[in-house]
């Protein structure tokens, strides 16, 4: 029996599950996907929001204003490459200037750090490639860049390595109310806990509702992006948005913290049954090319590298859902984390401790608990002599495996044996970046799956993409081996 | 370490270059390849069809290699393999690593890039649809196929007519997979004819010329893919949607210039190539730096690339032995109409021994046409033409005392 | 009763013009056919092979053991009949070799009794 099930392993869950493993609490993740952080979570803006856009009186702006402040330690400590690059609201007309300062006060009342409005000068200086015709913008200068899916990965690695445990493939179909705890059944497991961290994402809901009578809906809001190749690095040197709508905060472009260009999102409400529906189309591909216009007009898409979706969390009661669920007792809903969930993860988790330690009591906190995650050597980053060094002890730093990214073989044989390790090729892409590139694993991939498949004793044929059944080689040729 | 020249890639257009520089006197010689064997691409190209023009008889891909990979040790050039060339800069250094040597500094006195070309991929394309297992490049299924022996598939949608899909519609056909159809965005397939009939339709595939994969279904593996017709702005006319159920989708949809190398030693590069600027020996803007095959401009027919790497391995050696080229006068040569590149972009004319060649590649499809040479807007030189295609790479050659000394410009189009 | 006469429109592949052409059966013919839409001599030669008894070279991979990649490339050393291109295929499928291997060397003799042989287009070593 475990005290506390946290069901989704996005960076909510995993934020959540390590800020517990701080404490004496046997944890386990429960994630109906082949990888953490497979959701939301590996689908958005990447973006550290400097808080300034939620109500000040909102949780979601109180989680924001915090999570912001805190996410260099958290990153530090986990070792999760993060930089605060700022961001630009940029306004191209008078009623976008009033909305401006209006967001401005409200930065003001959540103490933003170094809010200003700056001209238009100020802007062509600092971003000179934005369509003509901007008057002013509200610059935020703690807005920051980050890998989410790493955040989460680095999170949940962190909690293991601290004791928490991590179920994958663990799709929870019935939870079972029984005295003082759950019992939480999938297809082919079950576990029991005292408590459960409701923090699945889109469906939510639906898990709410295998306990209770949902008091909130949660709609899946799709929206599609670009990514273009780091060539295209420098197009803008921060995070750069429109002025945000009754939609959220519009289409905008910012680097990646390696060095790519993100452009995106749009904004689609799906229908309820639509949650796993993360495919790009032609149409609202268009659409988002249309919407950058009103930031860039240089947006050079033929160095495109891949498009994607991702779906919101979109709560029909607009602000974040972080409480114990009156229905039912133990049940804490972590729910609605549409923008800024990310932002806001590490406020949060901090928020769900506080909850549970209302409900139970004081908390025992760990004597030995170890904030710190196992350095991740980025090879490329070494000195030629420490890359030296590290191929004399281990040769397989020295053999280049992603030319793109230049990624070698000992990185990948390290993302696999992590704690939460890479088992499939899109979880060593997340992990270490090889497919990342401009060439999208056409070269790469064979050897990433070889490595797969000799690290984990697999044949290639079993050997994932990413969820159970997205098999990439379909049999052998011929007879024989 | 230090060499007279090295090689960076061993490809067939780094093979012809090191083994040409060999017979033309340069002395110690290095050809550095990223894979565990040298050949490059030619491996994994098992059909037929290859030298026709250098050996007069048709071989497979391996076959064609094989003959340079065994000229290369008969000649004793030095090769390492599984290594790979993270830099080089203006002053010729190579900065390359392995697990043996780890990473190590190379002074070359001249350096021949032959490091090829890569695919273009859905994201290039920026195809719509879910992002499952099952999406392919054309090049990187066949290695699957071809050399680790996997299949890749059961049921096959191929975007792309050029060479490289419709041989991989054949290869898949032939292991027990059913192809349901090739799709290509342009009126014309940039494939050889003989591909087509040999490929397609003796397997009875249908080509359907100027369509778009507009979806990808199958959250987890490709469940289907649907393809519309697409208007003269390459935009799908609604209603023309056809959805195949299948498993797999490849795409063969272009080949790019691999030059990260190149743009990381500043040299100059052409955009409508995306390989670098070269001159008449292939010496591309950095002096005493070659670059020949795939990586300079993509090729459709190997024996070309061999021919145009042996002359730029011809071109090393002499730099090495120190025959350095006059560059006293600079002609620059343009494509105008109908053509979309021309190769090379520079011709330093006292260095043309006696013929100059440039290939090109013409823009749509032409019937009874010609090909017209001009210096200076006057026609020197013309052929013509009962057929040419953009997916088929032309070769003029002209001979130098047609050209005249004091020439700025030479163009060529199509008449 | 007329016994009908064969006709095949196809693609000349002689050289990359690609002429369509189509070819006819016809008594009054000394070759037995004629061709139309060539616009050489080789067209014609072409055609009426492509219709009396189209042949294909074969190139595709057996199994090998002891090399390092687990496939040898293979074809047929002549053309075999278009219509025992997958009968071929299933000859071949069956093959397991064992490295070292020569380019050139034979892998199957007399396939289907075509005279054609299945030959190894590479050569690989023996690997430990």
């Amino acid at each position: 029996m475990y005290n506390v099930a946290i069901i989704g392993a996005g960076v909510i869950g995993t934020a959540i599950a390590r800020e517990l493993s701080k404490f004496n609490h046997k944890i386990v993740i429960l994630e109906k996907d082949n990888d953490v952080s497979n959701g939301s979570t590996k689908a958005n803006s990447a973006i550290i929001h400097a808080g300034y856009d939620a109500p000040y009186n909102s949780l979601k702006g109180k989680m924001n204003a915090r999570g912001n402040l805190i996410m260099g330690i958290v990153c530090s400590e986990l070792n999760v490459p993060f930089e605060r690059i700022g961001s630009l609201v940029i306004a191209r007309s008078e009623s976008d200037f009033e909305t401006l300062k209006g967001l401005y006060e409200n930065g003001m009342k959540l103490e933003i750090p170094g809010l200003e409005i700056i001209d238009v000068g100020k802007v062509m200086e600092m971003e000179p490639n934005l369509t003509e015709g901007v008057i002013g913008a509200l610059y935020a200068p703690s807005a920051g860049i980050v890998e989410p899916w790493e955040l989460a990965i680095a999170y949940c690695e962190n909690a293991i390595d601290n004791g928490a445990e991590l179920r994958i493939n663990f799709a929870v179909r019935e939870i079972q109310k029984k005295d003082g705890s759950y019992l939480i059944k999938s297809e082919e497991d079950q576990v029991e806990a005292k408590y459960i961290i409701n923090a699945a994402g889109v469906y939510a809901d639906k898990i709410y509702n295998m306990v209770a009578d949902s008091e909130y809906k949660i709609i899946p809001r799709r929206g599609q992006y670009f990514l273009l190749d780091k060539e295209a690095g420098g197009l803008v040197k921060h995070v750069v948005f429109p002025c945000p709508n009754e939609m959220g905060k519009g289409t905008l472009v910012t680097p990646t913290i390696d060095g790519n260009i993100l452009v995106g999102p749009d904004a689609e409400d799906l229908d309820m049954d639509m949650k796993e529906s993360v495919n790009t189309t032609y149409n609202r591909l268009g659409n988002v090319k249309n919407l950058a216009r009103n930031i860039s007009d240089k947006i050079p898409y033929k160095l495109n590298i891949t498009t994607f979706a991702g779906l919101r969390a979109e709560p029909d009661t607009d602000d974040f859902i972080i409480e114990e669920s009156k229905q039912a007792k133990g049940f804490i809903n972590v729910a609605g984390m549409k923008s800024p969930g990310l932002s806001s993860a590490p406020a949060i988790a901090e928020y769900v401790v506080t909850i549970i330690e209302e409900i139970d009591g004081s908390l025992d906190k760990k004597t030995d608990f170890n904030p710190l995650r196992r350095k991740r050597i980025k090879f490329e980053e070494l000195t030629f002599e420490e890359k030296n060094e590290l191929i004399q002890k281990d040769s397989r730093y020295g053999r280049i495996i992603c030319r793109c990214e230049m990624i070698t073989e000992g990185e990948i044989v390290d993302a696999i044996h992590r704690s939460a390790g890479g088992r499939t090729v899109n979880g060593i892409k997340r992990r270490t970046r090889p497919g990342s590139g401009r060439c999208q694993g056409g070269f790469c991939g064979p050897r990433v799956m070889e490595i797969l498949a000799r690290e984990l004793s697999v044949p290639m044929e079993e050997v994932l993409m990413e969820n159970r059944g997205s098999i990439i080689l379909t049999g052998k040729t011929k007879v024989g081996g | 370490m230090n060499y007279d020249i090295v090689v960076v890639g061993g490809g067939p257009a780094g093979l012809a270059a090191a083994i040409e520089s060999r017979k033309n006197g340069a002395e110690s010689i290095l050809v550095i390849e990223r894979d565990r064997e040298l050949g490059g691409i030619l491996q994994q190209c098992i059909h037929n069809g290859f030298g026709l023009v250098v050996f007069k008889e048709e071989l497979t891909g391996p076959e064609y290699a094989e003959r340079f990979i065994d000229e290369l040790s008969r000649e004793n050039i030095d090769y390492k393999l599984d290594t790979m060339v993270l830099e080089i800069n203006k002053d010729k250094q190579i900065l390359a690593m392995n697990t043996v040597d780890g990473l190590v500094n190379i002074q070359a006195k001249a350096i021949v890039l032959s490091m090829g070309c890569r695919e273009r991929t859905r994201g290039s394309i920026a195809i719509p649809g879910y992002r499952p297992a099952g999406v392919f490049n054309a090049g990187t299924a066949q290695r699957y196929l071809n050399m680790e022996g996997y299949m890749v598939g059961k049921r096959v949608v191929i975007l792309g007519s050029g060479d490289i899909g419709l041989i991989m519609a054949r290869r898949m056909t032939l292991e027990g997979a059913k192809v349901l159809v090739v799709a290509e965005l342009m009126p014309f397939s940039g494939g050889l004819t003989r591909n087509i009939v040999q490929c397609l339709d003796d397997y009875d595939i249908p080509l359907k010329l100027s369509h778009a994969v507009t979806d990808i279904k199958g959250r987890d593996r490709v469940e289907g893919v649907v393809i519309q017709k697409i208007d003269e702005n390459f935009k799908p006319i609604p209603g023309t949607e056809i959805e195949y159920e299948c498993d797999t989708l490849l795409l063969s949809v272009g080949l790019i210039p691999e030059n990260e190398l190149s743009k990381g030693a500043g040299i100059e590069m052409d955009s409508k190539t995306s390989g670098p600027v070269v001159f008449e020996s292939m010496e591309t803007s950095i002096e005493g730096i070659f670059a020949c095959g795939n990586v300079v401009h993509v090729h459709d027919i190997v024996d070309f690339v061999t021919e145009e790497s042996r002359h730029a391995g011809k071109a090393a050696a002499k730099f090495v032995l120190e025959v350095k080229a006059d560059n006293n006068k600079i002609i620059e040569t343009e494509a105008l109409s109908g053509i979309g590149y021309i190769v090379p972009q520079k011709v330093r004319i006292n260095s043309v021994d006696d013929k100059l060649s440039l290939f090109m590649r013409v823009r749509s499809v032409y019937h009874d046409a010609k090909l017209s040479v001009k210096a200076d807007g006057k026609e020197i030189y013309s052929v013509k033409k009962m057929h040419l295609a953009p997916g088929e790479m032309e070769r003029i050659d002209i001979k130098k005392e047609l050209i005249g000394e004091n020439v700025g410009k030479l163009t060529v189009e199509v008449i | 009763m007329k016994e009908t006469l064969k006709e095949k429109e196809m693609i000349c592949i002689v050289c990359p013009i690609g002429c369509h052409i189509n070819v006819i059966e016809s008594n009054e013919s000394e070759d037995g056919y004629e061709v139309e839409g060539n616009k050489c001599p080789r067209g014609k030669i072409y055609g009426i092979k492509e219709i009396t008894s189209p042949t294909r070279v074969v190139s595709t991979t057996v199994s090998i053991e002891n090399a390092f990649l687990k496939r040898l490339p293979v074809k047929t050393d002549n053309p075999v009949p278009k219509e025992l291109i997958f009968e071929c295929m299933k000859v071949i499928n069956e093959v397991v070799v064992k490295a070292p291997v020569k380019v050139g060397d034979i892998i199957i003799e007399n396939i289907l009794d075509t005279g054609v042989n299945i030959v190894a287009t590479r050569s690989m070593n023996e690997i430990k």
